[in-house]
Formats: C-alpha cells, structure tokens, sequence
C-alpha cells in the first residue's frame, strides 16, 4: 500500500483562472524520499497542501496511509494531520516561544500533559543538534537552527509521514546541505516517508529516490531520480537537469575550437557515461579503433541517488562515416550521446 | 505658589482621580469588548479562519461609523443609551459609557491590525498540525500578537486622556474639567499649567509603561 496516494487531483483557485492542479496522480511509497520540482508557481506548494488538506482539491482522491482524507470530518481531519509532520520554507515558528515550547507545540495541541511533553521535547532535541538552545528564542538562532526546531516540531507527534514545502529554499548551500542530511538520517532512523518540493534539482540530486516535474498544474514526468537525470524526456526537465550536471559548454569556448581539416567533418556531442560503461576508456578506444581525433572540451564526473554518472562535451574530428561509427559504437555501449550543435 | 492651596491640592488630587477612574474603567471596558470583536473581524475578514463576508463588512461598517463620529458628537448622541447604562447622563459613571465606546471600536480596529501582523505561516503551521481554530486563537494568534495588542492599548489609554479631558467638560469631572473651570473660566492660568503639566507626566509614564512591557514581551 502506497503511504501517499493522490489520484486526479485537480484545483483552481477562481472560476476562470490557469489550474494550479490539473489531474495530479502520485504513488508515493512507504520509506522513499519523493521529490517534487518545478518552476515558481507550478502548482508545488498547491499539491503538497492537498497532502493535509490544508488546500482542499476541487476534485481528486487524497490517500494518507490507506485513508480516504476528504471523507474525513474536521476532529478526525485533524487527527490525521497530527500524523503527518510539516516542514516549511519560512520555517513558521513562534516568535515568542522558545525552542522548546515550540516543538512541545503539537503535543500541547493534542493534550499531552506538561511531564509529558518535557521528556518528549528532551528526545526530539538531540535527534536535530539543539539541545544547547532549548531555552532560546527562535530570533536568537541562524536559519539553519530555526529549520532544524522546525523539524524537530514536524516530528514531535511522532508521524510517519513527513512534508517539507521548499524547506532549504531559505538557507545557504551548506546550511542545506546539512538539512538535507538530516532529513536523510531522520528517515532512516524514524522510519518516515518524505514528501519533499524544491524549485531546485540539487535538493532532487542529493536527496531523493523518486521525483516528479511540474508544470503549470501538471506532473509532467516522473521515475527515479537516477532515470530523470539521465534521460530526461521532457524540454523542462532537460532544463532542470542542465542546472546540476551543467553540460552547457561557453559559447565562447565552442568558437575557439579548431575547424576541420580538408576532408574532416566536425561533431560536437555531449555524452553521458551512467551505469556498467562509466567507467571505461571510451575516448580512446573510439579514437583508436574508428580513428577519430576526440577534443575533450569539458567534462566531470558526479553522483545521483548514489550512482556514478559522468558528462563530457566532445569535439570529434575525422571522416565523416568513421564518426558516425564512433558515435554509433558509444550509443551502442549505452551510452547517451546527444548533438551539441555547432557553435556560430 | 500661594494658590496651591490645601483646597487647591484636593482639587488636583482629586480630578486626578477621576481621570484615573474614567481612563482606567474605559479602557478596561474597551480591551474587553474591543479584543473579542478584532479577533472576530480577523477571523471573519478575508483570509481569516472562517471568512465570513456578510458578518464581516456590517461589523466593520459600524466600527468605522462610530469610530469617525466626532468624540464630542458621539457623547450627545448617545445620551439616552448612557443614561440606561449608569442611570444618568452626567458625572464620571456617565462619562465612562461614551468613553468606554468610542475606545471599544478604536481598540477594535487597532487590535485587528496586531492581529494581522500575525505571521500567516504561524497559523498555517498550527493548522498543519492539527490546531484547532480555538487553539489558534489562543495558543498562535493572541500570544504572538501580544506585543502589538498592549502597543495598541497604550496609544488608545493616551488618546482616552484627551478623550476624558472633553467629557470632563460635560460634567464628567477630571483632571480637563479642573483646568477648564479654574484655568479658564476663573483666570488661573496656574491651574492650567498644572493640569497641562500632570496630563502630560501621566501621558508620557503611560507610554514609557507600555513601550517597556512591549520591549520585554516581543522577542524579535
Ligand atoms: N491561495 C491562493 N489563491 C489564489 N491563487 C493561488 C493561491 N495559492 C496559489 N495560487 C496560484 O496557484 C498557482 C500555483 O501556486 P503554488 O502551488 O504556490 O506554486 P509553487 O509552490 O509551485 O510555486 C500559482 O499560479 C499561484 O498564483
Ligand atoms: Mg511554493
């Protein structure tokens, strides 16, 4: 059983205006980080406020653990949602309580007694690093700080289902490289699903297992983070893709390189090395046996999901028909070789 | 110094005290009623917690109209009202009622903007976890409004020490009253200065108060 199942979840927000949701469907299962990303305004923060109905869909089923939310009344409506923690950009917490009082929040909500909510606040603290500033107020703390009270809150109720809206769009890259750790760890310790939305594929790359693109109110592709950026189908996704891995290459760079010589053509690909061949010789073995000349214009090697995964631009020069054979042989191995296209 | 006679000093001391009572009385009366109604124009106004149009805009309209009636105009108007109220239409008792009034929907709309300074996501948050709209109102909205709220309530007790000062003039006493009698209508611009200068002492220990409960209670 799927731990988030959305099925057709459409929304509009007035008579007229685009969808922020149209026909939204995801399986999200049990244990998996699942990422969501889009443009600003793609409909995210819509979707994922559907997940706990703060956003009521005009239509649509909304799963959470096997039960139907929308047939819920409000009492169990707001039990349902003491079982799902919440994670947000702007971390929301209260300015005048302290750290503690503000992860004791959603057990005083739910009417655990004072004791109670003590020892459960001094377990929740260590888990996040914030013992030390339990009586400070959220002023008092970095960003990187109030996110991890604001976790720590999301999971005082002890929930298996936790959301996060943009919740390291606020912070420094290192800040959010460590929240995004800790978010990792927190799963694996607690057990969690993680539903996580992010304008930015770095968050997708470090983070998650699955991932779906949006746009305009739509899911427009979806699978494994390792398959998404690898072969990327749809022109959004190649963009969003393109921010990580960086396979543009300067301009300027593409002007500079040496013309053809009499009888040569000139190719420029982009290769993507993934999976059994990413670590092999490729260049040279191309070079030697179809006897072509391949100008490595820019290259590196990176990781996805935990994978290997390597881009190279190439500039290959020789017979026409030899490279052709050259690239067909490195398509042939697997590998992904798209036209760069030439450079004014 | 020679008119600051005994007689003199119970005069101040007690016009003074009349002030206080008018103030205190309409101020508390006004935080009571004037924090219920903003809490309810927040909740029932757009993007509140329950958006309720049609209570809304009435509610608003009639804080507005008494809010723009002119104090003075006010306290005629509602003579017959003050009258069933505290029994009769002069003394410090009567001056209370259109005092505690026009306070009530100052306060009202002074309270509603401190509630709007809420941080939506706070409340979004409290929803996310399963809040209830009590909850919200008094676990999110009023605690982490409450540096606004007493900011708000010390600007309304300074204008009610104006406001007193005109109802004194209607027989309501106080410490207007005084000057205006002695000062005024019997040239004893001494008296005057005097009143100017406790009005002023009381006004500026008013705000100082409020500014410092303010400073400790917020905790940006
Ligand atoms: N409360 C709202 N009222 C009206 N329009 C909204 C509201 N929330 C979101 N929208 C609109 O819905 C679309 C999707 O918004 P959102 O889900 O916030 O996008 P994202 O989180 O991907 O940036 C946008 O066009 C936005 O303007
Ligand atoms: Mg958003």
């Amino acid at each position: 059983m799927a731990a988030i199942a959305l099925s057709r979840l459409s929304k509009r927000f007035a008579p007229g205006a685009p969808p922020a949701l149209e026909e939204v469907s995801l399986e999200i299962a049990p244990g998996e980080v699942f990422g969501i990303v889009g443009r600003s305004g793609a409909g995210k923060s819509t979707l994922i406020r559907c997940v706990n109905l703060l956003e009521r869909p005009d239509s649509g089923r909304v799963e959470v653990l096997g039960q139907d939310l929308m047939s819920l009344d409000e009492a169990a409506l707001r039990a349902a949602r003491r079982g799902m923690g919440m994670v947000f950009q702007h971390f929301n917490l209260h300015a005048r309580r302290t750290v503690a009082e503000n992860v004791a929040f959603p057990l005083e909500v739910a009417g655990m007694a004072r004791a109670e909510r003590e020892r459960r606040v001094a377990e929740l603290l260590p888990l996040v690093g914030l013992e030390a500033k339990r009586d400070a107020y959220p002023a008092q703390l970095s960003g990187g700080q109030k996110q991890r009270v604001g976790i720590a809150r999301a999971l005082a109720s002890g929930p298996r289902i936790l959301l996060c809206d943009e919740a390291t769009s606020a912070l420094d890259p290192e800040t959010t490289a460590e929240i995004l750790a800790l978010i990792r760890d927190l799963r694996a310790r607690l057990d969690l699903t993680v539903l996580l939305i992010t304008h930015e594929m770095a968050v997708v790359k470090s983070v998650c297992d699955r991932v779906a693109v949006m746009e305009a109110g739509r899911v427009i592709e979806e699978g494994p983070v390792f398959d998404v950026f690898t072969r990327p189908t749809q022109p959004t996704t190649r963009r969003f893709v393109a921010e990580v891995i960086g396979h543009s290459v300067p301009p300027g760079t593409l002007s500079r390189l040496p013309q053809p010589g009499p009888g040569e053509a000139r190719r420029l690909v982009q290769v993507l090395f993934a999976g059994p061949h990413s670590t092999r010789a490729v260049v040279s073995e191309a070079s030697r046996d179809f006897d072509v000349d391949m100008n490595i214009v820019s290259g590196r090697v990176d990781e996805i999901a935990g994978e290997p995964f390597g881009v190279m631009a190439l500039a290959a020069y020789g017979a026409p028909d030899k490279l052709e054979g050259a690239l067909g042989w490195m398509r042939s191995l697997g590998l992904h070789v798209t036209e760069l296209g030439e450079a004014a | 110094m020679n008119w600051l006679t005994p007689a003199m000093v119970d005069l101040l001391v007690e016009g003074f005290s009349e002030t206080l009572v008018m103030v205190g009385a309409s101020a508390a009366i006004a935080v009571a009623l004037g924090l219920p109604l903003a809490l309810l124009l927040h909740a029932t106004g757009p993007g509140g917690l329950s958006p309720r149009p049609w209570m809304n805009r009435p509610l608003g309209l009639l804080v507005n109209a008494v809010r723009s009636t002119p104090f003075i105009i006010l306290m005629v108007a509602i003579v017959p009202f003050t009258r069933l109220v505290a029994g009769t239409s002069i003394g410090t008792g009567a001056a209370v009622v259109p005092l505690a009034l026009a306070a009530t929907a100052f306060l009202a709309r002074l309270f509603e903007n401190a509630l709007r300074e809420v941080e939506p996501g706070v409340i979004e948050a409290a929803r996310a976890m399963g809040a209830t709209r009590m909850q919200i109102v008094t676990k999110v909205l009023v605690p982490e409004a409450l540096p606004g709220l007493i900011a708000a309530t010390t600007v309304a007790l300074v204008s009610l020490v104006g406001f007193s000062a005109m109802a004194g003039a209607v027989g309501g006493g106080g410490l207007g009253d005084l000057g205006i009698r002695f000062g005024y209508q019997r040239f004893m611009p001494e008296v005057m200065l005097t009143v100017v200068l406790v009005l002023i002492l009381f006004v500026q220990g008013l705000q100082s108060l409020g500014d410092w409960l303010v400073r400790r209670l917020s905790r940006r």
